[in-house]
């Protein structure tokens, strides 16, 4: 057989061993996502806990604020980010807990599954959860906070998604990493916001410009989804060996 | 070698006590900050001190988490080496560089980069790097803190303000955060693998400052420009006292680290000699 031949029928092989890999990957993540949203839509835990929180921040900040709406305007970029990142830790703080029970995410580890299709479904159910509790509670920020935006308002969506996985994506990171520490609840936030801090000044930054209507949110925009992209990267390499350390 | 010790120590505190002698009564008095400005030679040490013991330490986790894997090892390698490269060519191509950064330091940075890569992989391995990053993490912190601690102190009388959301100030910050958390994380950590989820954390942190950094770029900022290899001037022989006081507090750095770093690896031979006499005792409390 001439050396041509090789190389094809192993170029072959590899890129078949490629696409079962991705399939499985993508296979292992729908159950896992499947599974999370099944129990969640039973249970509830997660969102009620969420809402019920983030409710609170809107109420306290709201009263112990009280602006007017020009003030409003200044302040309300800040408070939404900040409920929403609150918020979101008490849901993350749940994924991995969930999973210790039964010894679940022992199994997990000694399945052949890739642990990056446990991540991303993790990280995409930590997504959806943290999506609907602002879909709620945006309505009830317009109410408290009489706001009305000046800036381009279709920018806030892609703005809110960016900012969502921002924290979405390290937060599912870190819950993962702080599963092995003693008081987890805690150390979450501990691991979680020091790192945030540069998606959060740009979300906080990005939807304040929009809603006075001053200066364009493009270079929040940039930075926000290069910090996404960089963190996503960092978490599919480095999750492996979260997992795997016990 | 076991005199080495001690005698560093005495010639380390011989210098302190010349680095401060220089900075409170030889060097010059600033013009218009006056006796204020002094605090600037431990100010500026500590800043570069602490930035280098971070960076040893980002070098040592990722050196940690690559050493257990061949082929990462092997692009780990040769990403270090590229980059090292890149920036050393990057500093004489790209122009115009940003305010206050001149192509010889940008030179520095990119061989200094491979140069400790290649020292801390020849001189330490598997436990003993992560030995290293606690160590270096630990005497960063302090550093850092003195930074942080020094800056609003001077600022207060000069700027009129104790703390502004400037470019270097911000990062310093957040650095400092980061690695506060990283110490956090290793205290409350009960998993056997505490220095894999350490090492992770580090890497995270690496990756998160330039990020702050560039964020904060795009205001104005305050502070004032680095005066070596900067656009700003200064007396030669003020840089002469801050560079005896570089000197005098990179001594003092490797000191403790030396020590920390015996005592580190001391508390890890105990716990093992324990854990293995535990493993051979018979139960003699029944």
């Amino acid at each position: 057989m001439n050396k041509e031949a090789t190389s094809d029928v192993t170029s072959g092989l590899t890129s078949q061993r490629m696409s079962q890999s991705s399939r499985a990957i993508a296979g292992v993540s729908r159950a896992t996502l499947a599974k999370d949203l099944r129990l969640e839509w039973r249970s509830k835990d997660a969102i009620n806990s969420m809402l019920f929180f983030a409710l609170l921040v809107v109420v306290v900040f709201s009263f112990s604020f009280d602006p007017n709406a020009e003030q409003s305007r200044q302040i309300a970029g800040g408070l939404v980010w900040v409920a929403f990142l609150f918020a979101a830790v008490v849901a993350l703080n749940q994924t991995w807990a969930r999973e210790l029970r039964n010894q679940v995410l022992d199994a997990y580890r000694v399945s052949p599954a890739p642990a990056n299709s446990l991540f991303l479904a993790k990280a995409l159910g930590n997504f959806i959860f943290v999506a609907v509790l602002e879909m709620l509670m945006t309505p009830l920020f317009i109410m408290f906070y009489k706001l009305r935006p000046l800036g381009p308002a279709w920018q806030l969506v892609p703005i809110a998604a960016l900012g969502t996985w921002a924290i979405v994506v390290n937060g599912t990171f870190f819950a993962a990493m702080s599963l092995r520490t003693r008081s987890r609840e805690i150390m979450l936030p501990l691991l979680l916001f020091p790192v945030s801090i540069p998606a959060l000044l740009a979300m906080v930054n990005a939807t304040t410009v929009i809603l006075t209507g001053e200066l364009s949110a493009k270079f929040w925009i940039v930075l926000l989804s290069t910090y996404d992209v960089v963190f996503t990267i960092a978490c599919l390499l480095l999750f492996g060996l979260v997992l795997h350390a016990e | 070698m076991k005199r080495a010790f001690p005698i560093f120590a005495v010639l380390t505190a011989v210098l302190l006590s010349y680095a401060l002698y220089e900075a409170l009564v030889a060097a010059p008095t600033e013009q218009t900050m006056g006796n204020v400005q002094r605090i600037f030679y431990y100010h500026v040490p500590s800043a570069w001190t602490a930035f280098l013991l971070f960076f040893i330490n980002f070098v040592c986790s990722v050196q940690y988490l690559v050493c257990r894997d061949k082929v990462a090892d092997t692009i780990a390698t040769w990403v270090v080496v590229v980059l090292g490269i890149a920036t050393c060519v990057a500093a004489f191509v790209i122009r115009p560089l940003p305010a206050g950064i001149e192509p010889s330091s940008v030179a520095t940075t990119g061989l200094a980069i491979i140069g400790l890569y290649f020292l801390i992989k020849k001189y330490f391995s598997g436990g003993s790097t992560d030995a290293l990053a606690v160590v270096t993490a630990e005497v960063g912190v302090v550093f850092c803190t003195v930074v942080l601690v020094t800056g609003p102190l001077w600022a207060r009388p000069v700027w009129g303000i104790w703390w502004t959301w400037d470019v270097r100030l911000t990062s310093t910050l957040v650095l400092w955060l980061i690695y506060v958390s990283y110490l956090m994380l290793r205290r409350f950590s009960t998993s056997g693998q505490t220095p894999v989820l350490a090492a992770a954390l580090a890497i995270f942190g690496a990756l998160d400052v330039p990020l702050v950094y560039f964020s904060i770029w795009i205001f104005r900022t305050q502070h004032p420009q680095p005066v070596i290899g900067g656009g700003g001037s200064i007396d030669p022989r003020m840089l002469h006292v801050l560079l005896i006081n570089w000197l005098a507090f990179l001594c003092f750095a490797v000191l403790i680290c030396r020590s920390r770093y015996r005592l580190e690896i001391l508390q890890r031979e105990v716990e093992e000699v324990q854990a293995l006499e535990a493993l051979h005792e018979p139960r003699s409390t029944r």
